[in-house]
């Protein structure tokens, strides 16, 4: 469960890798329905139009950015079957990254987001390639100062940081950069100035807008509500250019069902509008969880319109805002990208009874108790070896499956006990499972969504040990946790 | 006829307790389970007269019926010898019995119980011996059958079949097993039932008995013409055409001759007329496995696997930390399973033959490589807990080395008590808070603790209550200090109940 000593050590030293948000959305949606475009003429098919992609305009530059924006957290991987997120070391297949950003530019995608911290820190070399071999106007590039590390904190370090991402991207300019997931952190706005203001970093930053080396300048937020008010606040002096945001149907007046500190994205998408600043959208999906509904829930999708998926639904949402200026997706395989290119190609922005109706469904999903992971595995890696998003993902598939008994009396109760556990032996080795959770809290800091997780965690153990020993399970946490450690 | 029946018979045994000793889902022992128990040796260790009774009775009416029919390691060289006989017809000569051998390892065996030689006890078991031959030679390629059974399983999303692992539990044992195997395999192969009328003490016990039994297979020399297919078809070579006579101690009923003699001279029935037979005595037979029979201590390797985890500078998403192997704590005493009584009861009763360590569902069991305990099981936690809804082993137990014991009766068993080790506590080495220990005892006997008594902020260290402690294992299996546990169990050697 331990590391090997050094690293431990040398983890400790570097006293934790403060704040961390979520930079890029992601899809995960295996489904293809066909392109069900607004154009009734057109014959359906699985293949996206060309030209029909809906633009919003930057109102500071006039530049037209598409709807749909590639994020490339999740790129693609030689053999792996997954993407390099998920599956760690494998090899980024930039054959394939390569195509598809052609196929995408071909469609009408412009914008397109990576980060130093993405792919284990490949992502921006690799998207340099994709994107090198196109004409430099054809495209934006989105790209964050990734400091979380607090060795990163010095001035010297961030400019390093930016200057390094020009040459890995093989470009002069960005057009798109990010204070990278501002509002995290134990001390949210202590790390935020650690970060950009006390080392004068974000000073250098609007120096190289002033330069033209920097096109639009904002910053994603996750986390600590201060801090976003507190950017918003001082909007006059730096004249923020775009924020990122989570906007989805479940954030919009639920984010706090999910964690008490989470902020709805009405609020902060309505303070964007009120000063006129464009909104980048991320997780537009939630990692992933809309597109993958607990089957009641993606019943009512699928009878409402058997042609578009779960997954659409989710996109149109986002798109529908009229301030959103893309809404980023991490598209992994080519289907991905074809189903989104028929989503926003173009566009057919949901009707306020369709609005009204999803944000029924994110009521229902609230009431799933699952724990509002995204597997986006900023948590990664614990020191003591616990596969923390791997776990949550497990016990939310079994939530949503109805593999997750409480009663013994159920007569279900052996059968949904079977599939729980053996399942969790199959997607948890042992020793991650949730039992060798010591409760050492280091990766609180680092969760964008802020669960408790040593606490969701130590949950998880006591409902495994109850079904374990064939007992009603209870899915409480223990009031005590923080006593006993 | 009479063959057919022992054949069937001896088939169906030997496969279903093959299964039973293959099995790891804890499902067939409880159809199965019987089969261990009516072995003789783990009966007459269990002091289950019912068993031992029968058993003696069943070979004084018919002969040695166990050997051809419930032992399974009989039967295996049945199998070896049968297969043998295909290729080479009427291979079996007379030889005279090797009486002395027999007795010096009768008494070698008596002397092993008496005197709770556990180790020299199991290596004389017959079943047991068998036991370790299919736990250690089989069951891992039954386990391999089964996760690719389970990969498949995975695949559609069935939870039919579940994983398990594969590890060498004792190099000594599986070094045992495999020259056990070995040797009688030879034996087997080249002259049938050696083992069984040289070494086996069970089966010099019942050769003894059923020298004395009512249904023997009897010469009718006057039809016999004397042509020695029934010597040579004998795989226990104790048929002597010549003068007509049948070394029952050795005969162990099987039926070959029966139907081998065409002139239907050789009878299977009760007595018309009394025969001894020739005894002979000859030097050593053949050498135990005395070179596996180094006592090494190889208690699982470790494999201090290299952390390659900082990425210096930069953070990035993901990875996982390599996790180190746990080191197997050397106990002072060592630790046996609840119901098990004593370390002295362990000695006395347990054949070693792996039936609990190859149920035990979170690989608590392994067999010991001490000298004296040689093979039978013992507990570590490296790789799980004696989990308090399991109670597997002392359902299988056939000789009473583990006794039945409810699961009520289990948790409140103390089989050891935890000791917290200063120098590896994660609180203390990596300034962290954990208290994992306490939160998984089932008992309640950990508590945290301020690490320094005057200090109520000082960074909690746990402190076991030995009184509420039952030895489970939960804190040292949980425990993440690597590879060296921050608490351990210390067995004892006579359990109590508290």
């Amino acid at each position: 469960m331990n590391i090997n000593r050094q690293d431990k050590h040398s983890l400790s030293r570097r006293n934790f890798l403060k704040a961390l948000g979520l930079g890029t959305a992601a899809a995960s949606v295996p489904a293809i329905v066909s392109c069900a475009s607004g154009d009734a003429d057109a014959a359906k098919s699985d293949e996206p139009p060309i030209g029909k992609m809906t633009y919003r305009v930057n109102p500071k530059t006039g530049e037209k950015v598409s709807l749909l924006g590639y994020g490339m957290m999740r790129l693609p991987t030689i053999g792996a079957k997954m993407s390099a997120r998920e599956a760690g070391d494998a090899e980024i297949d930039q054959d394939m990254v390569n195509r598809q950003v052609d196929y995408a530019i071909e469609h009408g995608v412009n914008y397109f987001d990576t980060s130093p911290a993405y792919c284990k820190g490949r992502s921006e070399h690799c998207t340099g390639i994709a994107l090198s071999r196109h004409k430099r106007e054809e495209y934006f590039i989105a790209t964050k100062l990734s400091n979380f590390n607090p060795e990163t904190w010095s001035h010297e370090a961030g400019v390093e940081m930016f200057q390094n991402s020009l040459k890995e991207l093989q470009v002069d300019y960005v057009d798109y950069l990010l204070l990278h997931a501002i509002g995290g952190g134990e001390d949210a706005m202590a790390e935020y100035r650690a970060r950009y203001e006390d080392n004068g970093l974000l000073d250098y930053l609007l120096e190289q807008r002033e330069k033209g080396v920097i096109r639009n300048l904002g910053f994603s937020y996750h986390g600590d509500i201060a801090v976003f008010d507190y950017l918003l606040a001082n909007h006059d002096k730096y004249k923020w250019d775009f924020v990122q945001i989570e906007l989805n149907y479940l954030d919009w007046k639920l984010a706090n069902e999910i964690n008490d500190s989470n902020t709805d994205a009405e609020y902060l998408y309505g303070e964007l509008v009120k000063r006129d600043i464009p909104a980048v959208i991320m997780e537009p999906l939630l990692g992933g969880r809309l597109a993958k509904l607990p089957d009641p829930l993606a019943n009512k999708l699928l009878s409402r319109d058997p042609q578009s998926s779960v997954a659409s639904w989710a996109f149109r949402y986002a798109g529908t805002f009229p301030k959103v200026l893309t809404v980023l997706s991490g598209m992994t395989f080519m289907e991905h990208l074809k189903e989104n290119l028929c989503t926003y190609s173009p566009l057919k922005p949901l009707t306020q009874d369709e609005m009204a109706f999803l944000e029924g469904v994110a009521a229902e999903l609230v009431s799933y108790n699952t724990i509002p992971c995204n597997d986006c595995k900023y948590c990664m890696p614990c020191p003591y070896g616990i596969d923390i998003p791997a776990i949550f993902v497990h016990y939310n598939k079994c939530l949503s499956e109805g593999n997750a008994p409480r009663e013994r009396q159920s007569p279900e109760y052996y059968k949904e006990r079977r599939a729980f556990l053996v399942g969790y032996d199959r997607s948890v080795p042992k020793l991650r499972q949730a039992d060798h959770c010591i409760g050492c809290g280091q990766c609180v800091p680092h969760c964008p969504q802020r669960i408790r997780i040593p606490q969701e965690l130590e949950r998880i153990s006591r409902y495994v040990d109850a079904l374990k020993q064939g007992k009603d399970a209870t899915v409480e946490a223990d009031p005590d946790f923080n006593k006993k450690k | 006829m009479l063959r057919k029946i022992r054949v069937t018979l001896a088939a169906l045994c030997f496969t279903l307790i093959t299964l039973l000793l293959l099995d790891f889902t804890g499902t067939l022992q409880h159809w199965l389970g019987w089969l261990a128990k009516i072995q003789f040796l783990p009966a007459l260790l269990a002091l289950n007269a019912v068993v031992v009774i029968a058993l003696v009775v069943l070979t004084l009416l018919f002969g040695r019926i166990y050997c051809s029919v419930i032992c399974p390691l009989g039967v295996m060289q049945d199998v070896i010898s049968w297969a043998h006989g295909r290729r080479k017809k009427n291979r079996f000569t007379y030889s005279p019995a090797k009486t002395i051998l027999r007795l010096v390892m009768l008494a070698i065996m008596v002397v092993a119980i008496v005197a709770g030689l556990g180790s020299l006890m199991a290596l004389l078991a017959p079943y047991s011996s068998y036991g370790r031959i299919v736990n250690n030679l089989l069951q891992p390629l039954y386990i391999w059958c089964n996760n690719g059974l389970a990969a498949i399983a995975a695949h559609y999303e069935s939870y039919a079949f579940y994983g398990r692992d594969v590890w060498l539990k004792s190099l000594p044992t599986f070094g045992i097993a495999v020259a056990t195997f070995v040797i009688i395999a030879v034996l087997a192969w080249r002259h049938g039932r050696t083992y069984c009328n040289t070494i086996c003490p069970v089966g010099t016990v019942l050769g003894y008995l059923a020298k004395f039994s009512w249904f023997k297979v009897r010469f009718d020399a006057d039809k016999c013409k004397a042509c020695g297919l029934c010597t040579r078809n004998c795989k226990a070579s104790c048929i002597d055409y010549k003068t007509h006579t049948v070394d029952y101690t050795r005969c162990v009923a099987c039926g070959n001759c029966l139907d081998k003699c065409k002139f239907d001279s050789l009878h299977y029935g009760p007595a018309r007329k009394a025969k001894t037979a020739a005894p002979a005595d000859e030097p050593s037979p053949e050498p135990r496995a005395d070179s596996a029979r180094r006592a090494v201590m190889v208690g699982g390797a470790i494999v201090a696997a290299e952390a390659a985890l900082a990425q210096a500078g930069k953070k990035v998403d993901g990875g996982l930390a390599v996790i180190e192997d746990k080191a197997v704590v050397k106990r002072a005493t060592p630790i046996t399973p609840p119901g098990s009584l004593s370390a002295r009861n362990m000695a006395r009763h347990c054949t070693a033959c792996q039936l609990c360590v190859a149920q035990c569902p979170n690989d608590v069991l392994r067999p010991s490589g001490n000298l004296l305990t040689l093979m039978q099981p013992t507990m570590s936690y490296e790789r799980g807990y004696c989990r308090p809804e399991c109670h597997r082993c002392s359902e299988v137990c056939p000789t009473g080395a583990i006794t039945p014991i409810t699961l009520d009766e289990k948790v409140s068993t103390q089989i050891g008590h935890a000791v917290w080790v200063k120098e590896n506590c994660v609180v203390l080495t990596d300034g962290v808070s954990c208290g994992n220990c306490a939160r998984h005892c089932p008992s309640g006997a950990i508590m945290m603790v301020p690490s320094d008594p005057n200090d109520d902020l000082s960074p909690m260290v746990p402190a076991v209550d030995r009184a509420r402690c039952i030895g489970c294992g939960a804190c040292e299996n949980l425990c993440p200090a690597r590879p060296f546990t921050a608490i351990y169990v210390e067995g004892h050697e006579v359990h109590k109940t508290i």
